[in-house]
């Protein structure tokens, strides 16, 4: 079987799977560039660059993506950090509760996001937390430690037990050991992971509606734009960039696990 | 002896303690921030709400869970249930042939690209996916103008005629409501099954080939059964994600709504948390139902 | 002088499972000591309860004297070469050797220059800068081992070492590693399922089944005289004479081994009826049954191959047949 070719019917089919899921993400990227300002005409009437300056010069764009940043890179430290000890306890000793610990890792993302969210929003509001740049960071940090967990159990389970008795064998304690054994060799695991979780909280918009008072991260202010479409070449910009950033982290994490784990795309 | 190291020999006495530690920090955030927030709000779906005062009234009561059982509510649950079969239906049958062609036959650099070209697309931006389909679904947009040119608009609007699926434009129909959908989720099916392919041995298909199977019947009575448990993960990704989202229907579909929406109205403009709890509760209640028997079907060790 | 190891009355139970049960042994400084058994026999248990990977559930390790209960591994004067020798795969050559001087908190040109040392010793010079990913099996071993012997440990602790290694490596690195213990004075406990490997190595040997020690004794002892048919029929694989059998040929009422090399085929003796017969190129092996009791003879080249059915006798010396008195669990 793996010997013969693929017949033609399977290689059409794949193929067009292929563009389905490609083309719609490409035809923004033409949206970019039309001169056309009010409607969504295709084909566009002209091609103009004149957009990325319009959007260059919007602050809300700005403010939007920074707070996308900021939140994202928060989120990350905090998921890396949780995600790491929590991978580390279970892949490292049989414990009751195993299986429970790594269900409830993966609740937030196995629930659907409407559930999630507004579990915080009415536990923020229960506790009387006002709406920041925290609550955010909280929701997002939630369902980020699924993509580090899963990122470093496969690599723990990868890495022989046996290093770390042979670090303590040779006189290192749990610290030494920790930095001069465990790091090392999951800091690649560790780095994609971080990647995507960064992606996975950079891209969020459905936890974010319930935890954010009146900021607007960058998903958010396009959710804007989709349900009372303002400018629309802005959006169109927006989207092009927006689909580019992703695509780094992305790429990051697949060159980074490449060849031993696969890229935990499920986690998502 | 350094106090550092005093700590880490107190650790290696006491393992307990050590994974205590571990577990502690994460245990902490999710297992009382997380599962403390969502137990909260399940709690209040045995609540009710004032009807003049619109007021929660805190005594334990199953009537907001009879109220999903009124006609317009139980529409909404039985409508999402349709569009998330449909969408899992449809989404195996175009991901197997991507995922078959991937697992089978691409070699070397075409495995990267295969490889990447459904990774990307799964972590591209949710957002700016459905944004595309507005594009494409708009009456000025692509689709409409591909079948203009090709001379096909009788068809566009004979389709667009039929009651339920059609309407007065793709994109308030909920036939774009199901085309989005299988788009976003499509990369999640992709990948289990492609997963379940792999493991399959090559030796296995000669053995069928070699037993006299041809192409359709190795097809039916080899590969279908041991891609299956692939199948079943991939839509428990499909199912799920389509019984919460909210987002979608908003901005491409009918006016008739889907559980997401009802929850997310329920508790916003309607102010009514403990019915947007209940209604909480019905995915939740679907998808334990679904991991279960998946489970049994042995879906988890595709995952 | 305390014993180098001493295990008092250790249990370890994983479970339900005693993988040790109970195991009381002293190892002498200087010592080459061999753990031998079958897989899931406690060996590798034991070894590990010394290195300090396991607590006992039950008794104490004493390492030169003091209970070892309460320390961490990297506080215990031993070393251990693993089975799958557990190279660092981030560090090279070098800085796998030099690990254990690194946190111990030598400067680095000291601990290289020991580093460089330790690969002489094992006569891996030159290889500091390779990673353990572009060496042979048989050369990781030997990192492993400088890495081990570097630190200069009181008792180095060997886990299967040899397991991964073809016939002919393996053999010669019994042959070095006997010499190093030699040289180094030191005491090795080495874990192997190997019976030929810890008879020609060691010093002394326990061998080990169910979690429990079947007889410690030198080579010699462990061979000629097993005390339980396990040991008879584990270590080079002896002929187990029934109880009954016994009691028939010399009124003694216990199981007996009898190697098969001792027996020869004779005009008196025991009669047996010929089985099957397989040569083995420098001896032919044949099988024999005696009284229900199925035993096999060493033929040695060129003497005379009986056929099958035939009616043989079986004669040995006096002293071949050896009484089993020891006690036999299971």
């Amino acid at each position: 079987m793996r010997s013969d070719r693929a017949s033609l019917g399977l290689k059409i089919a794949a193929v067009a799977g292929l563009l389905f899921l490609h083309l719609p993400i490409l035809l923004i990227f033409v949206y970019a560039f039309t001169t056309e300002d009010t409607s969504y005409q295709w084909p566009p009437p002209g091609l103009t660059l004149q957009w990325f300056g319009v959007t260059w010069n919007r602050p809300d764009v700005w403010e939007a993506l920074s707070l996308s940043l900021r939140v994202a890179a928060i989120s990350t430290a905090i998921a890396l950090v949780l995600g790491t000890l929590c991978a580390a306890a279970v892949a490292r000793s049989r414990f009751f509760g195993r299986e429970t610990i790594s269900l409830l890792v993966i609740l937030p993302i196995a629930l659907p996001g409407v559930i999630t969210g507004i579990s915080l929003r009415s536990a923020f509001n229960l506790a009387e937390i006002p709406f920041s740049f925290w609550t955010i960071v909280a929701g997002h940090a939630t369902f980020c430690v699924v993509v580090v967990y899963n990122n470093a159990v496969a690599r723990f389970r990868r890495t022989s037990g046996s290093l770390i008795e042979a670090s303590m064998d040779l006189g290192a304690n749990y610290f030494q050991t920790f930095r001069l054994v465990i790091l090392p060799n999951i800091a690649t695991a560790l780095l994609a992971g971080g990647m995507l979780a960064f992606a996975l909280s950079f891209d969020e918009v459905i936890v974010t509606t319930f935890t954010s008072g009146q900021q607007q991260t960058l998903p958010i202010w396009m959710l804007e734009e989709l349900v009372r479409p303002r400018q629309r070449p802005v959006t169109n910009v927006v989207a092009m960039v927006v689909v580019l950033v992703t695509a780094v982290p992305i790429l990051i994490a697949y060159y980074l696990t490449r060849g031993t784990d696969t890229v935990a795309g499920q986690g998502k | 002896m350094g106090p550092v190291a005093q700590v880490s020999d107190a650790l290696w006495r006491r393992p307990r303690v050590l994974l205590l530690l571990l577990l502690l920090p994460p245990l902490l955030w999710l297992g009382i921030v997380y599962l403390g927030s969502l137990f909260a709000l399940l709690a209040q779906s045995f609540f009710s709400i004032d009807e003049f005062s619109g007021l929660i009234n805190y005594e334990f009561t199953l009537r907001t869970y009879g109220e999903l059982f009124r006609a317009a509510n139980l529409d909404i649950i039985l409508r999402t249930l349709a569009m998330a079969t449909s969408v899992t239906i449809a989404a195996a049958i175009v991901a197997f042939p991507i995922a078959y062609y991937a697992a089978r036959y691409a070699r070397g650099r075409w495995k990267a690209l295969f490889y990447l070209g459904i990774m990307l697309p799964l972590w591209s931006s949710y957002l700016v996916k459905v944004y595309a389909w507005k594009l494409i679904l708009a009456r000025e947009g692509i689709l409409n103008w591909l079948f203009e040119t090709l001379h096909l608009d009788w068809l566009l609007a004979a389709y667009l005629s039929i009651p339920v699926l059609g309407g007065n434009s793709l994109s308030v129909s909920w036939t774009g409501t199901f085309l989005v959908f299988l788009y976003v989720w499509l990369p999640f099916m992709i990948l289990p099954i492609q997963a379940a392919l792999e493991r399959i041995p090559p030796s296995l298909l000669e053995a069928a080939g070699d037993l006299g199977a041809d192409r359709g019947q190795t097809l039916r009575y080899v590969i279908l059964p041991l891609a299956l448990p692939g199948i079943v993960a991939g839509s428990i990704f499909t199912f799920s994600l389509t019984l919460g989202d909210y987002i979608v229907p908003q901005i491409i579909g009918t006016s008739a709504r889907m559980i997401g929406q009802a929850v997310y109205q329920f508790q916003g403009t309607a102010g009514n948390i403990p019915l947007a709890a209940a209604f909480a509760v019905v995915p939740i209640v679907i998808m334990g139902i679904y991991l279960t028997v998946a489970r049994r079907m042995g879906a988890f060790n595709a995952l | 002088m305390a014993p180098a190891i001493s295990f008092e009355g250790v249990t370890r139970q994983f479970g339900q499972v005693r993988a040790v049960d109970d195991l009381t042994l002293d190892i002498a400084e200087g010592e080459f000591f061999a753990m031998l058994g079958p897989s899931g026999s406690g060996k590798t248990t034991s070894l590990r309860l010394v290195a300090g990977f396991e607590r006992p559930t039950k008794g104490h390790v004493r390492i030169f004297g003091q209970d070892a209960t309460a320390t961490p591994p990297y506080r215990r004067p031993v070393n251990t070469v693993f089975q799958d020798y557990a190279l660092f795969p981030h560090l090279n050559v070098r800085d796998n050797v030099a690990f254990g001087l690194r946190v111990a908190g030598v400067p680095k040109p000291a601990r290289h220059r020991a580093a460089e040392a330790a690969l002489e010793m094992v006569k891996l010079p030159g290889y500091a800068d390779r990673k353990p990913s572009e060496l042979s099996g048989g050369q990781r071993q030997r990192v492993a081992l400088a890495r081990a012997l570097v630190n200069q440990p009181k008792v180095l602790l060997l886990d299967e070492p040899l397991g991964a290694l073809d016939l002919k490596l393996r053999e010669q690195m019994q042959e070095e590693l006997k010499t190093l213990q030699r040289s180094l004075g030191i005491t090795f406990v080495f874990v192997t399922h190997d019976q030929g490997e810890a008879l020609s190595m060691a010093d002394r040997v326990a061998v080990f089944n169910e979690g429990r020690i079947q007889q410690v004794g030198t080579p010699v002892e462990v061979y000629d005289r097993p005390a339980t048919p396990f040991v008879a029929d584990f270590v080079g694989s002896s002929n187990v004479l029934p109880a009954a059998l016994v009691a028939r040929l010399t009124g003694q009422h216990h199981p007996a081994s009898l190697r098969p090399e001792r027996i020869r085929i004779g005009a008196t003796g025991l009669a047996a009826t010929v089985a099957g017969a397989s040569f083995l190129g420098a001896a032919t092996r044949l099988f024999v049954e005696a009284d229900g009791a199925r035993m096999s003879v060493l033929l040695p080249k060129g003497a005379h191959v009986p056929d099958t059915g035939a009616t043989v006798h079986l004669d040995w010396d006096e002293g071949a047949l050896h009484m089993m008195t020891g006690v036999q669990d299971g």
